[in-house]
């Protein structure tokens, strides 16, 4: 396939594109008209009552970033303490409560949440619609994202934060050997984060099947709406399971349940088995939209369509499924019959195959593309090698013999570094580069862009490639301090310098976005010259996205002439205009017909009320105050009532605005 | 020159049943509870297959009030469903008897299953069946509390005059769920009361 004429400058970004018109219209008298019926409340109040996607998103994306700083800085103590053998600057209790932290803070607090941030500020952009299916539910799933995260870190001040690693493994977590909140504050902490991400993915799904604009039919989606839909109906189907272990974990803990305890007849290899039915789709959730920002963005940088994009999309998809078969791979040495480890094993093997195929579509996209070097392009093309790298330790713990080996190891904190920051940070850094224009209206700086990432790239390498050759020296994971005489102190020195040189990286990132902040190059509409819908509309976007919905035809809607693509156009000038109220389009949910018009509400305080009475009634439960959870759950049930209240007069139909 | 314009067409707002999409986001809930208890009773085959002794250790628990019970619930949602295919027709006095017929045989329901708990000589601490056998029922009675609230404020609006036929919605969510809590209990009477006679 052709890539595409390229009329950019050698920056990368098209030289006029301050004063270039958006594809899709916004004549000043809809502009005005539409402003006034999307417009919402101003002010303090404005703030906690507002359910604008791309808001919410943004907050998403700031608030996970917070948590990222958080659990970087309980890192940088640790490597503090670790940088050399017989240190004494953490207590071993302190150590614990760092390392979980730290695990429970990216994994959850930060993994998932910047994803579903991208996720919440593009799908109705790149969908063509309005906003979101649902988007009170979609400002709840902020609110108790928030909550959670304050009520996770709750114990921390006090010294009592969870300290059971970020698997939390029963009877370590058990009442008799942690006897204090730290392990009650994961467990309850844990079932409602749950609620977030449950509500969250239900609003993805919905959308996905009724939110789409007309024409924008499965094969037409881009790869992060297939990534964020698959990790989406992943966790309604995995949340449940870690749910279910923790409440089992808090009624043992509490109530003396016998769910683990062995003098009960409990069995403590149930918590593992529900953890990880859990914790493996997860691991999937927080890289496949990650993927899917790589998917979209990279080809925009190499001039040319993604290679591949049915097996990328497909293998997607594949990929979780097996997903869901493959949570024995952490038990390996727990003890299982061989049988079982080996079907583990074994599909454990082939769950490589659709990520291999992703990585070779990026390599062919790259290769056969006309590259680009911006800071987006490095930051992509560092994750494909880090992807890489990450990938193949992983084919190596697949292997049930060398597992036994490694398991419990600094090889398997080297593994899952490489992975999750390979495939996460480094794509969502590349992809706040690439679509920071797109909410701010302003261009980062690319030659901070490049020192950022130099810094970054180099340091992520210098702190956890050594691992790797710790961990097959028999360094354990989790050890607060070692001995001397184990010959680990340079290495671990190593990686204490190589952590400080990532942690100033994001230092630089910061000041980088301060800088574009403040004095950026306006960006334009399409400052990147790309083919997606959300590049049609100015920068940033107006409130209700599109004042007309655009009729889509292909995959590349701003490329289509260029591309040759015969057949159909898509449609900007045309189309639905609904501006009867607020309001937008809904589709059949499969083949994309225009099928309803919704109504979209108003701002609302329900939302956070309902995230309010639910961090009350969690904090009650923490410390067993029975009246005040009782009153929470009123206040619950108050919010819920008027929710759904029934409209005083519903309207059965409409007759259409359209714009022509 | 491009303008705005309204035609004679129309489309349904909002759209009721599967056009509307709170009937998906109430597909997505039943989907994320229905996994719930799939996780749940693996729990339990997990803790009986893999404990030594008697599973269940009484042996298998009697049906004298499951049985009933499991006829009132079931019952209760044809009841329901009749309720909210009268409003369709536009009966909606006999769409809010429905609903005040399937809140009482719910509430039946959950006095029958109370009754049992009491009844039982282990409890929630005693042992891993205990543990399990309340977790799985209790959660279950969980969902059927959550629905009879729900039932109640729908007969309260009813009563008020605040729903009327254009509340198709409502109807269509509440029986959805209704159905959901009354379907599961099938898996859950099998798994519990069933599954211990197989054997």
């Amino acid at each position: 396939m052709a890539t595409i004429a390229s009329d950019l400058p050698r920056d990368g970004v098209v030289a006029d594109r301050g004063t270039l018109a958006p594809a899709s219209p916004n004549p000043p008298d809809l502009a005005a008209r539409l402003e006034d019926i999307w417009k919402e409340t101003p002010g303090v109040r404005g703030w906690f009552s507002t359910v604008d996607h791309k808001v919410i998103g943004i907050r998403y994306m700031i608030t996970a970033f917070v948590f990222l700083l958080v659990g970087g800085l309980e890192a940088l103590t640790m490597r503090v303490q670790l940088a050399q053998p017989d240190a004494r600057v953490l207590t071993p209790e302190q150590y614990n409560q760092l390392f979980s932290m730290h695990g429970v803070t990216m994994i959850f607090l930060y993994a998932l949440p910047m994803l579903s941030g991208f996720s919440n500020y593009l799908w109705p952009l790149l969908l063509g619609s309005r906003d979101m299916a649902f988007p009170r539910l979609n400002a709840l799933s902020y609110w108790l994202f928030l909550a959670a995260g304050v009520f996770l870190y709750i114990s921390f001040p006090l010294g009592a934060a969870p300290d059971g690693g970020w698997f939390d493994y029963v009877p370590n977590a058990g009442r008799e050997y942690s006897p204090g909140p730290n392990i009650d504050v994961y467990a309850l902490g844990l079932i409602f984060l749950g609620i977030s991400t449950t509500v969250g993915s239900a609003n993805f799904v919905v959308t996905l099947l009724r939110m789409r604009a007309p024409g924008l039919s499965i094969n037409r989606l881009p790869i992060i709406v297939w990534g964020t839909l698959t990790a989406s109906v992943a966790n309604l189907f995995a949340v449940p399971a870690v749910s279910l272990a923790c409440l089992m974990l808090w009624l043992d803990r509490n109530y003396g349940t016998n769910f683990f305890h062995v003098q009960g007849g409990g069995q403590p290899l149930l918590w593992q088995h529900l953890f990880w039915m859990f914790g493996h789709p997860w691991v999937y959730a927080i890289v496949l939209p990650a993927m899917g920002l790589v998917s979209d963005a990279l080809p925009v940088h190499c001039r040319r369509p993604l290679v591949g994009y049915t097996p990328v999309a497909m293998g997607t998809v594949f990929t979780m499924v097996i997903g869901f078969g493959v949570w024995l791979h952490h038990m390996f040495a727990s003890g299982i019959p061989v049988l079982a480890l080996s079907f583990f094993s074994a599909a454990s093997f082939i769950i490589t195959i659709p990520s291999a195929i992703a990585v070779f579509a990026w390599i062919a996209t790259i290769h056969t593309g006309r590259v680009k070097f911006t800071v987006p392009f490095l930051y992509f093309a560092g994750f494909v090698l880090l992807f890489v790298m990450g990938g193949v330790s992983g084919i190596l713990t697949a292997s049930l013999a060398l597992d036994w080996q490694l398991t419990d190891t600094y090889f398997v904190v080297a593994h899952l570094h490489y992975v999750l920051l390979g495939i996460n940070v480094f794509p969502v850094i590349g992809a706040i580069y690439h679509w920071f224009p797109k909410m701010t209206g302003r261009m980062l700086p690319e030659r901070l862009g490049r020192w950022t990432f130099a810094t970054m790239f180099i340091g992520f390498n210098l702190a956890f490639f050594p691992m790797h050759w710790l961990g097959l020296t028999g360094m354990p994971r989790r050890v607060w301090t070692y001995g001397a005489q184990m010959g680990w102190g340079t290495a671990n020195l190593i990686v204490s310098i190589g952590a400080f040189l990532f942690a100033l990286g994001f230092v630089l990132f910061l000041l980088n976005l301060w800088q574009g902040l403040r004095r950026g190059a306006i960006a334009g509409p399409n400052p990147w010259d790309a083919p997606t819908l959300e590049w049609s509309m100015s920068s940033p976007p107006p409130l209700y996205n599109y004042a007309v919905i655009p009729i889509v035809a292909s995959r590349h809607p701003l490329w289509e002439d260029r591309l040759d693509e015969v057949g159909d156009r898509t449609t900007f000038d045309r189309g639905f205009l609904l501006d009867n109220g607020k309001e937008t389009l809904g589709v059949s949910p499969l083949d994309g017909e225009p099928a309803v018009i919704l109504k979209m509400p108003q701002d609302s305080l329900l939302p956070v009320s309902l995230a309010i009475a639910l961090l009350v009634l969690f904090c009650a439960l923490l410390v067993h105050q029975a009246l005040l959870a009782g009153i929470a759950l009123l206040a619950l049930l108050v919010v819920l009532v008027m929710w759904f209240q029934p409209h005083p007069s519903p309207i059965e139909s409409e007759r259409v605005r359209m714009y022509e | 020159m491009s303008e705005a314009r309204t035609l004679d067409a129309t489309l349904p707002v909002h759209g009721q049943g599967r056009i509307g999409t709170p009937w998906w986001g109430m597909l997505c809930l039943i989907a994320t509870e229905g996994i719930l208890f799939a996780y749940l009773i693996f729990a339990y085959a997990y803790l009986g297959s893999q404990g030594a002794g008697d599973w269940p250790p009484g042996g298998a628990p009697a049906l004298k009030l499951a049985l009933p019970a499991t006829v009132l619930l079931v019952g209760s949602s044809f009841v329901l469903e009749w309720g909210k295919r009268a409003a369709r027709a536009g009966r909606l006095a006999h769409s809010r008897w429905a609903v005040g017929i399937t809140l009482l045989m719910g509430a039946a329901f959950a006095a029958l299953e109370f009754r049992e708990w009491t009844n039982k000589p282990f409890s929630l601490s005693s042992d891993s069946y205990g543990s399990i056998y309340f977790l799985l029922t209790g959660t279950h009675l969980a969902h059927v509390v959550i629905g009879l609230i729900g039932l109640a404020v729908m007969f309260a609006w009813g009563l008020a005059g605040k729903l009327g036929q254009g509340h198709e919605q409502h109807r269509a969510l509440i029986t959805l769920y209704w159905h959901f809590v009354d379907v599961v209990w099938l898996f859950v009477f099998v798994t519990v009361y069933l599954s211990p006679r197989l054997t």
